[in-house]
């Protein structure tokens, strides 16, 4: 076996309360793909930043290349080669795409940046990732798709040792991972040492030569990709068995119930569409990215206006302005977007929790503090809201334990219609099955669910009934029987319904 | 390409963020043309180089006052280090060379800055309260020199004040303006085409990102606030040539009429964006608000202050709605 380039032994970080990493020993090596593994909240990202000098480190020692290392900074880590994409996209919205993809490195002459050699080098690049789009343009213009390839873009376009992607593929869809994988490949070829987190297991299996598993800040142990079982990973990274997804696969059965969402020839970012939703019937919405499945959601919770169509929510005919007028129909939208439109990081998480109840009230009728105890006291439990401290500050908490906050705060209005959308992205595969097993029961007890997810296994798993879309277009509605599988969906996605 | 969806374009393929700028420049063509039409003798080239000349160390010192808030900081100090630098050239000058006074008084107002940034950064303080405290401590300064107003007689600085540029029959510019000038060319050339310029709307944008993204964002700030002391110290060298005077209550509440300045050039007070020709114009405005007043005669001066608070309140409300309709994007 070649010799690491990278070599952590004995890691410790602790935050107040909370022991994030403890005696963690982790090792890369050149020309490999490693996935480190773990449940949210495990202390794989806490690893990353450790690693790269973000938090300095309480015990161990880090060796790059058998040299012993402590950065102060993601500047000094960069120039000694390693290159990290953070599990948040961390980019600057006001500037330019090709502006992100070089800004500290700019291609310059006698000290003046030469924009137009940028601009056409960045294009360059992203073509690369199959990604032909205006690098002049704002950041902030561009889906967090987008923004995802062109944080990724940053980070190999260097002269790197070591690519850190800190879930990376967490808002791309198949085709762009297939893409990110091939260039991966590419680069493991000339012997860069890549480590790679994700929560998409399929993805591990395919790209991941080795992995380390992490489980409450400990090491779990190093295995060869090739030779864990998935059972046997999933037990390792979650401490027990997980029957919990298996119980899951039978399909509750569809009922017959009131219409509760009748939207007729609606239109507006989206090509006019015609959906009903019954009261207990969860609706699936498959398609690529950008097919339209968020405008089809932010048309129904009101944070669109639409341009042609009618909506009746329970009967009633609505004309939706604003999403408070969604709300007080009972419409909840769960978005996509959690760090720009969802959490706010200041309050802690049972504050982030109330939030939306408590808005509905109106401020001038405080939730009691007992009701509110009990409420999130109970949420923190369903959805295994880790570390289960309800003061805790929200962005202290992992990635993927925030994702569950926000999912919760919507939860707990106990909308008639709750719109999710990618609900599960970030999330463990412990608390993924959790989550579904949760909109089964209320679905279960009579709410409506629009359930968006780029995962078609899960659609098909929780899903009355499916709506595809394409180009921002409706194309086909199925029932969710027997003859509905993955395949014939992805068929469907790709040619458009067209039969 | 799948990802690549309808772009909607802006009319006339300007980034939105111009807006702002064209708009501070629309409004000050249609206030001169106003101007020209109710005043005899208003629309001649002169009167616009007049606010030149008239507020030429305004300009400096909003050029510095750029520099911070596109970080989305703020510098208070600014109008007190100009005051402290008219009062310690004007103390030095009979005796000391005025090169060395020049250079002396520029670094004084450097190392304040970078003593601002430095604080403000590495103990994580708000600007706003770091540089208050900086126009305390600066207008302190001036009384320990003196409490009086001191005049400036060094040949010099007399030299430059006196001195007129034609550029034609008719038209005319003091250096002051020139050196004004100067210091907007360099600086736009820095925001734009340097690394330490990105960096500033880069931190401005997020810093947060900018720190991962490995961007030297100690360094970056703390130069906006030296950058920020060097103008404040430049505008008071051009507030002596032109008072020849150094005095304790001059340039008393400058640092607003900076900010107003930048805010009512486009630039947004949370950072990232905004242009300093928006910045040129600002001072322009600002200039041609209080010569439309002077001509006007029967007006009290306060009425300058009650225009630039509607436009100011105007240009903030203007600058809302460019972001908040900004925000629609593509997939
Ligand atoms: N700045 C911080 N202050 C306090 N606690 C923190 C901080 N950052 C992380 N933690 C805690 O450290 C633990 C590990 O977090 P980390 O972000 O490393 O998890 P993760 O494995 O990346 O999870 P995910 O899959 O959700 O991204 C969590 O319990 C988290 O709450
Ligand atoms: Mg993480």
């Amino acid at each position: 076996m070649a010799e690491a380039i990278l070599r952590m032994t004995g890691i410790g970080k602790e935050f107040p309360g909370v022991r994030a990493l403890d005696g963690v020993d982790f090792r890369l090596l050149p020309g490999e793909v490693h996935a480190l593994m773990g449940e949210n909240g495990a202390g794989k990202s806490t690893l990353i930043k450790v690693l790269t000098g973000v938090y300095s480190i309480d015990s161990g020692e880090i060796e790059l290349a058998g040299d012993r290392v402590a950065f102060t900074g993601p500047l000094e880590a960069q120039k000694a080669g390693i290159s990290t994409v953070y599990q948040e996209v961390n980019l600057c919205p006001n500037l330019s795409v090709a502006e992100n993809v070089f800004i500290g490195r700019e291609p310059r002459r006698f000290g003046r940046i030469r924009w137009r050699e940028m601009r056409r080098r960045a294009a360059e690049l992203l073509t690369r990732l199959d990604l032909a789009i205006d690098v002049a343009k704002p950041l902030s213009h561009y889906s967090l798709a987008i923004q995802q390839m062109v944080a990724i873009a940053r980070a190999i376009d260097v002269d790197a040792r070591v690519l850190i992607l800190d879930e990376p593929t967490s808002s791309l869809d198949a085709g762009e991972v297939a893409q990110l994988f091939r260039v991966m490949r590419r680069l493991k070829e000339q012997g860069i040492a890549i480590l790679f987190v994700s929560h998409f297991l399929d993805q591990i299996y395919e790209i991941a030569d080795r992995m380390t598993i992490l489980r409450n800040g400990r090491l779990v142990g190093e295995y060869v990709t090739a030779e864990l079982p998935q059972v046997e990973l999933v037990g390792k990274m979650i401490g027990r068995e997980l029957a919990e997804l298996e119980r899951l696969d039978e399909r509750p059965p569809a009922r017959t119930s009131d219409t509760l969402v009748e939207a007729t020839e609606l239109g507006g970012r989206v090509a006019p569409f015609s959906l009903t939703i019954r009261e207990g019937e969860v609706v699936g919405l498959a398609g690529l990215l950008g097919s339209g499945r968020t405008e089809i959601a932010r048309l129904l919770f009101g944070a669109d206006h639409a341009a042609t169509g009618t909506l009746r929510i329970g009967g009633d005919q609505v004309t939706l302005r604003t999403p408070r007028g969604a709300m007080a129909r009972g419409v909840a939208f769960c978005s996509e977007n959690r760090r720009e439109e969802g959490l706010i990081p200041e309050l802690t998480v049972r504050e982030n929790l109330i939030l939306a109840l408590q808005a509905r009230r109106g401020w001038s009728r405080p939730v009691p503090r007992k009701k509110q105890d009990e409420l999130v006291a109970k949420y923190i439990k369903a959805l295994n809201i880790r570390p289960d401290n309800p003061e805790m500050l929200i962005r202290n908490l992992s990635g993927g334990n925030q994702q569950k906050v926000l999912l919760a705060r919507w939860l707990i209005l106990e909308p008639r219609l709750l719109i999710l959308d990618e609900p599960t992205r970030g999330i463990d595969v412990g608390a993924k099955a959790e989550i579904q097993k949760l909109v089964v029961e209320l679905s279960d007890g009579g709410m409506a669910v629009l359930f968006i997810s780029a995962e078609l296994d899960e659609v098909l798993r929780l899903s009355h009934k499916v709506a595809v879309l394409r180009d921002r277009r409706l194309v086909a509605e199925l029932p969710n029987d027997d003859t509905l599988t993955t395949d014939v969906l992805m068929e469907t996605i790709a040619s458009g319904g067209a039969k | 390409m799948k990802t690549l969806a309808l772009p909607r374009q802006l009319p006339g393929r300007l980034p939105r963020n111009y807006l702002p700028v064209l708009v501070t420049g629309a409004l000050f063509i249609a206030m001169f043309t106003a101007g020209g039409i109710r005043y005899e003798g208003f629309a001649t080239g002169q009167i616009i180089l007049n606010v030149f000349i008239d507020n030429a160390f305004l300009l400096v010192v909003a050029v510095g006052m750029t520099f911070v808030i596109l970080t989305g900081g703020i510098d208070l100090s600014v109008g007190s280090v100009v005051a402290l630098t008219t009062m310690i050239a004007a103390s030095l000058l009979p005796s000391t060379p005025s090169f060395l006074v020049i250079l002396l008084v520029l670094a004084i107002g450097g190392v304040l800055g970078a003593a601002m940034g430095a604080i403000i950064h590495y103990f994580e303080i708000q600007p706003f309260i770091v540089t208050l405290a900086g126009m305390f401590l600066a207008r302190g300064l001036c009384y320990t020199i003196g409490t009086d107003s001191i005049p400036i007689n060094d040949p010099t600085f007399t030299a430059i004040a006196q001195t007129r540029i034609d550029l034609a029959p008719e038209l005319w510019i003091s250096p002051t303006v020139l050196i004004a000038l100067a210091v907007v060319l360099v600086a736009t050339y820095t925001l734009h085409y340097t690394r330490l310029g990105r960096n500033v709307y880069a931190v401005g944008g997020n810093e947060q990102s900018a720190l991962l993204m490995g961007l030297p964002v100690a360094r970056t700030k703390i130069a906006v606030y030296t950058i920020s002391g060097l103008c404040s110290a430049l505008g008071g060298l051009l507030l002596s040539f032109y008072m020849l005077s150094g005095y304790g209550l001059h340039a008393v509440g400058m640092e607003l009429d900076a900010i107003a300045a930048v805010v009512i050039g486009g630039t947004l007070l949370t950072g990232g964006s905004g242009y300093l020709l928006g910045t040129v114009l600002g001072v322009l405005v600002l200039g041609l608000i209080q010569t439309v007043i002077s001509f006007e005669g029967t007006l009290s001066s306060w009425w300058t202050k009650i225009v630039i608070g509607l436009l100011l309140l105007v240009f903030i409300l203007l600058q809302r709605l460019i972001v908040t309709t900004g925000v629609s994007r593509e997939r």
